[in-house]
C-alpha cells in the first residue's frame, strides 16, 4: 500500500530522518548546558532563587539563543516532514485510493465505517502535531492520502526505532501479555484510537484464533489500514469507525483492550469517557493496557520542561496535562480494584537490523520505550 | 487539479499558530526558508552522488560533455516545473501567512 517514491523524495526523508537523529543525539543537549551555563544563573541574579517549576524554565530558557535556534529547526524539522509526505502522496492520491479499494474490497466486511461518527472537538480543533488536515481530511472520495502521508513519513521522525513497519510497540504488547498470561488466548482484542493499525496488527499475529478490532474516528486511517492488513495477509482484523467515548459494542464483550499513544491526543474528559467504556466492555478475568509517554512525576524540572516542548509548539495541546494525570487513581475512579492496578514499562521490540533504544538517548518522547498502565477486570 | 493547486495543498500549514522563537519573528521566517533549502541541498548531493557511482560504476562519466550539454525544449520545460516546485517548497512559509491572512478577511 505504500506510496512510489522517487530518488528525491526518498532523499528527502533521509535528510529529515538523519536531522532528527542528529538534532536527539547532538543539539538537544545543549539546552541543559545553556541552562546550567547562563541561563539559570540570569534568573538567580534576577530573582534570587532557581526557576521554581518547569514553566519558569521555559520562560527563562525562552530568551536563550540556543534554545531559540534549537527550537525553530526543530519546527522547521516538523513542518518539512509534512511537507515532504504530502507531496510525496498527494501527487498520487488517486492511485492510491483506487489500489486501497481494489485491496478492501477483497474483505470488505472488516472494514466498518459510520460516517455518522463526528470529530471530537479535541481533535478538529487543532491539527495534531502539526499534521495540516489531521488524521481525518479527505481531499477526494475515499481518501487515504493522510494515513499515506502518517505511514510514509513516521520511519524518518522515529528514525527505526519503532521497527520497520512502525509496530514495535503491538509488538511490545504482544509480548508482554504473551509474557504475564502465558497460555492465555483473549478471545476478542480491542485497540482504541488504532489509527492505520501499526500496533494493531502485531495482536493478530500473535493471537491468530482471536477477533482482533481496531477503532478508530478517522476514515482514511481506517481504510488505508484496512488495505494494508489486507495486504499482508491479515483481512480478518476488524477496522471499525467508532469513537472510544461511545463504543458500539455489548458489555463484557472484549478480554484484551489497548492503546499505544492514543490517550494524549484526548481530552481529560474524554479520557474519563474512554476508561469508562473499558470498564464496560472488558470481559471478567480481562485486562487492559495502555501505552503512553512518561508521567512527569518523578522527573526533574528541566526534563518536564524539555517533554513539554510538543504541547506547546507541535500541537499536541492535551499532552502536559495527560502527563500530570495519574492514571492508576483514574483506573480507580472507574472501579477498577486497587490491587488489580498496575503500571509498567514496555520496550519497542524491533528487527535486528534496526537501532535500539537507549534510555541515555531517548528523544524526549520519540523513543521506543514507553510507560504503560493498566488494570486487569 | 492544476499543478500549482497541488503544491499549495502540499504546503498547507497545519491549523493553530506558528510559533516564533525569535525576538525578531523575521529570523524565524529566515531560518525556516533556509533550512528547507538546507534539506533540498542534502537532496540534490544525494543525487549527484547516486549519479556519480552509477557512472563510475559503467566508466561512462565524461565531463567535458556536461560543461557542453544544451538542454532542448522538453527538458528546459522539465528543468522549468522543477524550479517552480522547488522554490514553493523554499517559500512556503509566505504561502501560509499570504493564506492565513486571506482566511481573516474572509
Amino acid at each position: 500500500m505504500s506510496p512510489t517514491a522517487t530518488h528525491d523524495e526518498i532523499a528527502r526523508f533521509n535528510f529529515l530522518a538523519n536531522f532528527n537523529k542528529y538534532m536527539s543525539n547532538v543539539v538537544v543537549a545543549g539546552n541543559a548546558v545553556a541552562y546550567e551555563r547562563r541561563v539559570a544563573p540570569h534568573w538567580r541574579a534576577q530573582h534570587g532563587v532557581d526557576p521554581a517549576n518547569r514553566r519558569e524554565i521555559r520562560a527563562a530558557m525562552s530568551a536563550d539563543a540556543y534554545y531559540q535556534l534549537w527550537s525553530a529547526l526543530r519546527r522547521s524539522g516538523m513542518e518539512m516532514r509534512q511537507q515532504a509526505g504530502r507531496s510525496l502522496v498527494l501527487r498520487q492520491m488517486q492511485a492510491l485510493r483506487d489500489r486501497a479499494r481494489e485491496l478492501n474490497a477483497a474483505c470488505a466486511a472488516t472494514l466498518r465505517l459510520d460516517n455518522s461518527i463526528a470529530i471530537p472537538p479535541y481533535q478538529s480543533e487543532l491539527d495534531n502535531h502539526c499534521m495540516p488536515g489531521s488524521y481525518y481530511a479527505e481531499y477526494i472520495d475515499d481518501d487515504v492520502s493522510a494515513a499515506a502521508n502518517y505511514d510514509a513519513g513516521m520511519f524518518a521522525t522515529t528514525t527505526g526505532l519503532f521497527g520497520r513497519y512502525l509496530d514495535g510497540a503491538g509488538r511490545g504488547t504482544a509480548q508482554w501479555l504473551s509474557r504475564s498470561r502465558p497460555g492465555w488466548q483473549p478471545r476478542r482484542i480491542l485497540d482504541l484510537g488504532c489509527g492505520l493499525g501499526h500496533n494493531l496488527l502485531p495482536l493478530a499475529r500473535a493471537y491468530p484464533e482471536a477477533e482482533v478490532v481496531g477503532v478508530d474516528v478517522a476514515a482514511p486511517m481506517l481504510r488505508y489500514g484496512h488495505s494494508r492488513a489486507v495486504g499482508m495477509g491479515l483481512g480478518r482484523v476488524i477496522f471499525q469507525q467508532a469513537n472510544a467515548e461511545r463504543l458500539p459494542f455489548e458489555d463484557a464483550s472484549f478480554d484484551f483492550i489497548y492503546s499505544t499513544m492514543f490517550l494524549h491526543e484526548t481530552s481529560h474528559a474524554a479520557l474519563r469517557n474512554i476508561f469508562g467504556e473499558v470498564r464496560r466492555l472488558l470481559a471478567p478475568g480481562g485486562v487492559q493496557l495502555h501505552l503512553e509517554q512518561p508521567p512527569y512525576r518523578g522527573m526533574s524540572d528541566f526534563e518536564q520542561f524539555l517533554r513539554d516542548w510538543d504541547c506547546h509548539y507541535n500541537n499536541e495541546p492535551f499532552w502536559s496535562a495527560l502527563h500530570e494525570t495519574h492514571l492508576p487513581t483514574l483506573l480507580a475512579e472507574k472501579g477498577f480494584a486497587q490491587a488489580d492496578i498496575f503500571e509498567t514499562e514496555i520496550h519497542a521490540i524491533v528487527e535486528d537490523e534496526m537501532p535500539k533504544v537507549a534510555t541515555a538517548v531517548e528523544d524526549f518522547g520519540r523513543g521506543g520505550l514507553w510507560y504503560a498502565c493498566g488494570a486487569a477486570a | 487539479m492544476n499543478e500549482l493547486d497541488l503544491q499549495k495543498l502540499i504546503n498547507a500549514a497545519a491549523s493553530g499558530k506558528r510559533p516564533h522563537f525569535f525576538g525578531d519573528h523575521d529570523v524565524d521566517r529566515l531560518l525556516s526558508i533556509v533550512w528547507a533549502m538546507a534539506a533540498e541541498l542534502a537532496v540534490t548531493r544525494e543525487r549527484l552522488d547516486t549519479v556519480e557511482r552509477l557512472l563510475a560504476e559503467r566508466a561512462l562519466l565524461d565531463r567535458a560533455a556536461i560543461d557542453a550539454y544544451r538542454p532542448d525544449g522538453a527538458a528546459a520545460a522539465e528543468r522549468g516545473q522543477w524550479q517552480i516546485e522547488y522554490l514553493s517548497r523554499l517559500l512556503r512559509v509566505l504561502q501560509q501567512e499570504v493564506d492565513a491572512l486571506r482566511r481573516e478577511e474572509r
